[in-house]
């Protein structure tokens, strides 16, 4: 199965009806609608109530919907989860979750509410969202703890306020965070995004961030303004030549495949299994059909 | 008698005279052929060593003769700041002159002040190719007492040649003129850039004069609108508010939406076949039609495309491609800031061009004629794919026809960008409440919520598809919308006719009848 791409994930206020009714059309791959920071605490009832008649009857196209509830040790995290829950979005986030037992009550909590409204198949996914010191200790065991936790996030903000230290631009204060939570993810096979990018304006800065979370594994990014979706999905989407490259290295593959060779060479390079995997992330992620390279390969 | 698109015309208008209706966007223009009545330039002359100066306005104006019944001229060119038209009109209403007909190329907020001479019978025709503000709304309830004639900027130039349009007095402000009445918009304090519409008042009025807060020494170099044209000449303390006139520079939006629709028009230009070396483009200055030309650059620089010329209305952003070098020439009609005015100076592939050369549909050279692809907002779309740009949601004028049917009739692209919903009004009808540009003109309207493509293309349809652009049909993306915002209820309009949208050919494509409640 091809994976939902994940390289922008939009933060929408909960209470903002004007952007959740666009949310499917600013060409992010999911927005997140968010009952928790980006809601005032005599707000959350109004926001909680606009997200779930929104969920219900609002177009979001092909863009993957996440509702962040408020996290359960708050007075409302539960009534977050009766609401959003039986309406399934894609994935609810679970924020500043610290330990395994956070995942094992709040997914307790998720179960019984599907149960209570009958939903026998549930297809809506879990993001865990890793806020604190204690969470990134823990994240090994918290990534492994669910076998709905699809991803897993890191929280910048809240993560360097709990350090106690300031968020620069080098983001070096959180670097050992988002090293630890990706290894932790990749382990589990599960998609990592990486925190926001607060200068709206600095396409540069968010650039090379970008470039930069790209390269130690990250999946995707969150945005907090539809500005941002070009510079981040220009940074993950594979260049012309990366294109190229992968589909005759499929197509090699393919080949070879049929007169039984394993491992072969491409210009002298060695081809093998995580090569192949490589490229076929790159044409998945260029939309290329990969049943269409196997017939002209054959 | 109905016209092309179903709309009933009557046959004449009491003040205004006998009316063609609308036929098609090139059925009345025929190569090689001069419409029927052509009028000659105005015979003048002038001794030597007289002087044109006047010591204000109002001489100059005594010294023009002015009559009941005439026709008075302006531009538009000092945009919300002009400050002429009105003391023009306010000296002629001192002088009790009545039954005026003002043709003004447009008409901005500076005009609120008109509503006045409007309601007390002194103003009894207007000929433009926008209204807005106060004026628009005293028009739209019936207060002119012939209907205002809305032309394109490339119809009032045709309007001046076949005599529909006979001035009698053109006042015409300068940034810079001298003592002769050499004239320009590039230089002085006030520099506004182009004076392409003034040219064609400059050359066909009867009397012609210039005024402008800044003579210079003889003679003004450079200078567009020259001295054999001009009668008189008038130093003034100011033209007008120069913060409204020079504008600083032009800024792209930050609107998201505008962002995204811009966004989502510059891949379709990029798909469409004309995406190439040696293309001309054309854009409006506004939110998402600006912004397309944000993302084209990027686009034509990713690609390393180098344009031709681009053209209309000039914004600093197109002045700054330019001078990147991803278009060889600008040619400028009309200028939107500050900021383009030294580039009309100093640049030499920077062209200043009238009117005329720009969008008049009879003549063998316009520019408009030779575009590859335009971009244009709209106020509402339909179906069938015409598009309104002069009246509001309550039926009330408040926009500008402009070069709107000019550059989508002669573009190979005409592009239309426009939210799919604006607050709780959806923009896609079953029929726009005014059709300006006809949707026999138009190729593809972007949306934030899709692409509708004009059924009479379908290969650039495909073109669009392959290239993974969203294309919808426009019936289904009405239907949509709809289901979001609801159909808004019926306007509230009366039966007396208040204005004629005139197409550039000078027949009449639709007509606006008054509002009954203008809230």
């Amino acid at each position: 199965m091809v994976k939902k791409k994940r390289r922008s994930m939009l933060y929408i206020p909960g209470n903002n009806p004007a952007m959740i009714q666009q949310a499917g059309v600013y060409g992010c791959d999911a927005v997140l609608l968010d009952l928790e920071d980006a809601v005032a605490l005599n707000q959350k009832d109004a926001a909680r109530i606009l997200v779930r008649n929104m969920l219900k009857t609002v177009n979001f196209y092909d863009t993957e919907v996440c509702v962040r509830v408020n996290n359960f040790h708050t007075p409302f995290g539960l009534t977050d989860l009766e609401e959003i829950v039986p309406l399934q979005p894609d994935n609810i986030r679970f924020p500043k979750t610290e330990t395994v037992a956070d995942v094992k009550e709040f997914m307790k909590e998720v179960r019984r509410i599907e149960k209570e409204h009958g939903i026998k198949n549930p297809t809506m996914t879990i993001h865990v969202m890793i806020e604190t010191a204690k969470g990134v200790a823990n994240v090994y065991d918290i990534a492994a703890a669910d076998p709905r936790i699809d991803a897993i996030t890191i929280g910048g903000q809240d993560l360097t306020a709990d350090m106690g230290i300031i968020k620069t631009p080098d983001g070096v204060g959180i670097d050992y965070a988002r090293k630890r939570i990706v290894m932790a993810g990749k382990a589990n096979d599960l998609d990592v995004l990486d925190t926001i990018f607060a200068d709206v304006n600095d396409d540069e800065g968010l650039r090379e961030e970008t470039e930069y979370i790209k390269k130690i594994g990250f999946a995707g990014k969150a945005l907090i303004n539809p500005r941002q979706v070009d510079v981040v999905h220009d940074v993950f989407n594979p260049t012309e030549n990366e294109v190229r490259k992968a589909y005759r290295v499929y197509s090699e593959f393919i080949k070879n495949k049929k007169a039984g060779i394993g491992v072969f060479a491409i210009d002298g390079k060695m081809v093998d299994a995580p090569v192949v995997q490589r490229a076929i992330t790159v044409l998945e992620y260029a939309k290329i059909d990969l049943k269409e390279i196997e017939k002209n390969a054959g | 008698m109905k016209n092309a698109i179903g709309v009933e015309i009557p046959e004449y208008i009491e003040g205004l005279g006998k009316l063609e209706p609308f036929q098609g966007v090139w059925k009345s223009i025929i190569e090689d052929e001069v419409p029927s009545t052509n009028i000659s330039r105005t015979l003048k002359a002038k001794k030597p060593h007289v002087s044109k100066l006047c010591k204000n306005l109002e001489e100059a104006i005594k010294r023009c003769k002015p009559f009941d019944g005439m026709t008075v001229t302006c531009h538009h060119h000092l945009r919300g700041g002009d400050g002429v038209l009105m003391q023009a009109i306010k000296i002629l209403d001192e002088m009790g002159i009545k039954d005026i007909t003002l043709a003004s190329s447009s008409l901005t907020s500076a005009h609120d002040g008109l509503v006045p001479y409007v309601e007390k019978g002194m103003i009894t025709r207007i000929f433009t190719s926008g209204i807005r503000g106060a004026l628009g709304d005293a028009i739209s309830v019936g207060k002119l007492k012939y209907p205002a004639i809305i032309h394109s900027h490339g119809g009032r130039v045709r309007d001046f040649l076949t005599g529909r349009i006979k001035p009698d007095l053109s006042v015409l402000a300068a940034s810079a003129a001298d003592e002769e009445g050499n004239a320009t918009g590039a230089h002085g304090p006030s520099a506004f850039g182009s004076m392409g519409y003034a040219d064609i008042d400059a050359r066909y009025s009867r009397n012609v004069i210039i005024v402008t807060d800044n003579l210079v020494e003889y003679p003004c170099v450079p200078c567009t609108v020259r001295q054999h044209f001009i009668d008189y000449v008038v130093k003034v303390d100011s033209i007008g508010d120069a913060t409204k006139i020079a504008s600083g520079t032009t800024r792209i939006t930050n609107s998201p939406m505008d962002l995204r629709i811009a966004r989502i028009a510059a891949t379709v230009i990029e798909h469409s076949g004309l995406f190439k070396n040696g293309m001309s483009f054309q854009v409006g200055a506004g939110g998402a039609s600006l912004a397309v030309a944000k993302f084209l650059r990027e686009d034509m620089k990713r690609k390393n495309i180098i344009g031709s010329f681009m053209i209309g209305g000039v914004t600093s952003y197109g002045v700054d491609m330019l001078n990147e070098g991803l278009f060889h020439s600008i040619f400028d009609v009309q200028s939107f800031d500050a900021a383009v005015s030294t580039s009309v100076l100093n640049n030499p592939n920077h062209i200043e061009i009238s009117c005329d050369q720009y969008a008049n549909p009879n003549n063998c050279g316009s520019m408009t004629n030779k575009l590859d692809v335009v971009v244009l907002g709209a106020l509402e779309v339909d179906v069938d794919f015409n598009v309104n740009v002069i009246t509001g949601s309550s039926g009330e004028i408040r926009g500008a026809s402009g070069g709107h049917s000019d550059t989508a009739s002669g573009a190979n692209l005409t592009v239309v960008v426009c939210p799919a919903f604006r607050g709780r009004l959806p923009i896609v009808k079953d029929r726009v409440h005014t059709v300006v540009t006809p949707g026999e003109s138009v190729d593809v309207i972007v949306t934030e919520r899709g692409v509708c493509v004009n059924p009479a293309k379908p290969n650039l349809a495909a073109k669009l598809k392959e290239a993974g652009v969203q294309v919808v049909d426009i019936r289904d993306l009405k239907e949509e919308v709809e289901k979001m915002t609801g159909v808004p209820a019926e306007k509230q309009l009366g039966d007396q006719i208040v204005g004629l949208v005139e197409y550039r050919d000078g027949t009449i494509i639709d007509v606006i009848y008054n509002v009954k409640n203008l809230s």
